[in-house]
């Protein structure tokens, strides 16, 4: 009895996802056959593209840095029984948090006005998820729909903000000064600018690695997700939300006000979010440009299915999706024919078989096994 | 200044930009009054909008267009149904990858065809739904009041007299019909209408393909009559505006249409006002075009009014054994 225990157990960690990822690339398979190119080649361009360099593993790993943030911020809310599809809204707010904070404290050292400008992006975040986090608590509005209503109105308001606030008088392009600039020849830091790896080596070993957008933050997200790790099995916040998350009425007996995790689970997520802003516009971009989030919060969504909600999961899914993003645009570059959005096409696949359809091949894998077991 | 907020040329563009959300929202008003939680609306909008935009390309025929548009739509709507109905899957993460499939494809296999990087070559009169002056209100235009009434009326798509059409049409389906009764039933209790014998699966296909029909409908209007070629993620968030609008129409086929002129109108003075200012001071459009997503917001915290979605609405339905 314990064997099969087990044994399904580890099926369901390991197997179902593996196979929905497979029946989602064979399904993608047949859209590149479709346009009448080769699988097999397009799938080969892709690894080679990502995997084949250490320009391709930078952009993969710059990639994963955005996505770990975003599928972390999902899978936190998946824990207390919430879908958040609003990572896009919050981490696009975050933005404007971070960007502020660059521009504004610019006269600080950078060790002070680094961190500050992550904690702003991590606050700001967190104020866009905190309040459908609030109208779910207390005024019973579905967060589903409330988070996608913040996202259309988080968009309008950058808009807004981009447009007549932060962007220099006389420029023609929709977006706010440099946060910060770095020398390196000089080793001069200021503002709050994360250099990238690239001008990092350059600067202390004066060693000249392709040129890519990874920076720090790659290290930071796993740290981050360490930290999630830690907040939700080990502290009794997490285990607050997770009880939550799995049965109210019985949290409610045990003493936990689920209102209260509600919004406070919704406020960790929106700042999980938001910290997308220090890797895209303190590090990669350096300036807040418009729509600079581009998808990345749905991306979460893929990322917190396949990785199962679990910090681990999440990690190895976001460097899937980075190797897919990095693969995919090195894939449109050899066959213009495929276009990049064949990316999309395999987001949407693996979140339908993912998360709508997981079910799907359950009752199949479990005869298998209970057939083998007998 | 009158002219601006209730000129003929406002209200006619207020009922063209109406019409796609209208037809979304009644779209989402049947799927989710069977209890079928529709986040893809957008989706299938769009991917209706791109293969009406293409048969049109290639054919030359906007009824085909149609056609095909439906047909396309209601195949996206089949697996959403499969997911949801047979697969007791999360209604909502299927929809979200319904959205992202078809806003992909539609790139992907547009620029496969036409190799414009995923726009579809400008359409010709032939291949779109054009405005028809409706007979006898053209002589009225230059009347003074009648005139406008006239202009406001006259001069819209075929699809857009269909739109109107079709809403006393849900009205009185859902209310008088014993099928709208039946789908209502199974939106707000399933295992009564399963009891009473009727397959709760049946009702809320039938619900999710009237929706994927209505999307169809949708998207052809916007790729071959609102503009004349598909270019990538046109349908812009109508979608889920529409999913606002029956927010705020309370789940009813007549409050969606007022919901719809609303957020229309705002739509319209969205692009109207632009640049425009007021005793000096411009007014950001961006305010204007937030409102929708704004007023939803508060009406769903309950500040104003109270709105009830149906109560089985995005539960999977499990037959007792």
């Amino acid at each position: 009895m314990s064997a099969r225990g087990e044994l399904r157990g580890w099926a369901d960690v390991a197997l179902i996802p593996v196979l929905n990822l497979v029946v989602a690339l064979l399904v993608s398979g047949i859209v590149v056959l479709i346009i009448g190119e080769s699988p097999m080649e397009a799938m080969w361009i892709m690894l080679k593209g990502a995997v084949g360099s250490i320009k391709g593993w930078s952009y993969l790993l710059y990639y994963s840095t955005n996505f770990i943030f975003t599928g972390l911020a999902v899978a936190v809310a998946f824990h207390a029984g919430l879908f958040n599809i609003g990572g896009e809204g919050q981490a696009y707010i975050a933005g404007l948090g971070a960007t502020m904070t660059g521009l504004g404290l610019e006269f600080l050292p950078w060790p002070i006005v680094i961190p500050l400008a992550v904690l702003m992006s991590a606050l700001f975040g967190a104020f866009w998820g905190w309040v459908p986090g609030y109208l779910q608590a207390k005024r019973g509005s579905h967060i589903v729909i409330t988070t996608i209503m913040f996202n259309f109105i988080a968009s309008s308001l950058m808009v807004y903000f981009i447009n007549y606030w932060l962007r220099p008088v006389g420029k023609m392009a929709v977006e706010s000064r440099a946060v910060g600039n770095f020398d390196f020849s000089t080793f001069d830091l200021t503002g709050a600018y994360i250099p990238s790896l690239r001008e990092l080596s350059l600067a202390i070993f004066g060693y000249r690695l392709p040129s890519s957008p990874l920076n720090p933050t790659f290290l930071f997200a796993l740290a981050v997700a360490w930290a999630v790790w830690y907040l939700l099995w080990r502290t009794k916040l997490g285990y607050e939300i997770r009880a939550v998350g799995a049965n109210t009425d019985a949290a409610v007996y045990a003493g936990i006000r689920p209102q209260k995790i509600i919004m406070v689970t919704m406020a960790i997520s929106g700042g999980l979010a938001g910290l997308l802003a220090v890797n895209e516009v303190l590090g990669a971009q350096h300036r807040l440009v418009l729509e600079y989030v581009q998808g990345a919060g749905f991306v979460g969504i893929a990322v917190a299915l396949m990785g199962r909600s679990h910090p681990v999961g999440i990690v190895l899914a976001a460097m899937l999706f980075g190797l897919l993003y990095q693969g995919g645009t090195e894939l449109s570059f050899a066959k213009p024919e495929i276009n990049r959005d064949m990316i999309v096409v395999i987001q949407g696949l693996v979140i339908l078989f993912m998360g709508a359809l997981e079910q799907t091949f359950r009752p199949w894998l479990e005869a298998l096994f209970f057939r083998a077991e007998d | 200044m009158l002219e601006l907020f209730l000129g003929a040329e406002t209200l006619s563009s207020t009922i063209r930009l109406s019409v796609p959300l209208i037809l979304a929202c009644l779209a989402g008003l049947w799927s989710e009054r069977s209890g079928i939680v529709d986040i893809g609306l957008e989706g299938k909008m769009l991917i209706a909008a791109f293969a009406a935009a293409s048969t049109a390309a290639f054919y030359n025929n906007a009824l085909l267009a149609l056609f095909v548009a439906i047909l396309v739509s209601v195949g996206f709507a089949l697996v959403h149904g499969y997911a949801a109905i047979n697969q007791r899957g999360n209604q909502v993460v299927s929809g979200v990858a319904i959205n992202m499939l078809a806003a992909g494809l539609a790139v992907v296999l547009g620029n496969e065809w036409f190799k414009e990087g995923g726009r579809t070559p400008a359409l010709s009169s032939e291949a779109r739904f054009m405005p028809i002056d409706l007979p006898g209100l053209s002589e009225l235009y230059n009347v003074p009041v009648l005139g406008v009434v006239a202009r406001i009326i006259s001069g819209h798509s075929l699809l857009t007299y269909l739109t109107i059409a079709l809403v006393p049409l849900t009205a009185w389906a859902l209310a008088r019909t014993r099928f709208g009764l039946r789908l209502r039933a199974v939106g707000e209790n399933p295992h009564a209408v399963d009891t009473a014998g009727i397959s709760v699966a049946r009702l809320r296909y039938q619900a999710v393909l009237i929706a994927g029909v209505l999307c169809g409908i949708a998207g052809t209007y916007i790729s071959t009559s609102l503009s004349a070629s598909f270019v990538r993620d046109m349908t812009a968030g109508r979608g889920f505006m529409a999913l606002a609008a029956l927010i705020f129409a309370n789940w009813r086929a007549w409050p969606a249409l007022w919901a719809c002129l609303l957020f229309g109108y705002l739509q319209a003075m969205g692009t109207r006002l632009q640049g425009v200012k007021f005793a000096g001071v411009e007014i950001p459009v961006q305010f204007i075009n937030m409102l929708p997503y704004v007023m939803t917001v508060v009406l769903l915290a309950g500040f104003i009014g109270k709105s009830i979605p149906p109560k089985a609405s995005g539960i999977p339905y499990t037959k007792d054994r």
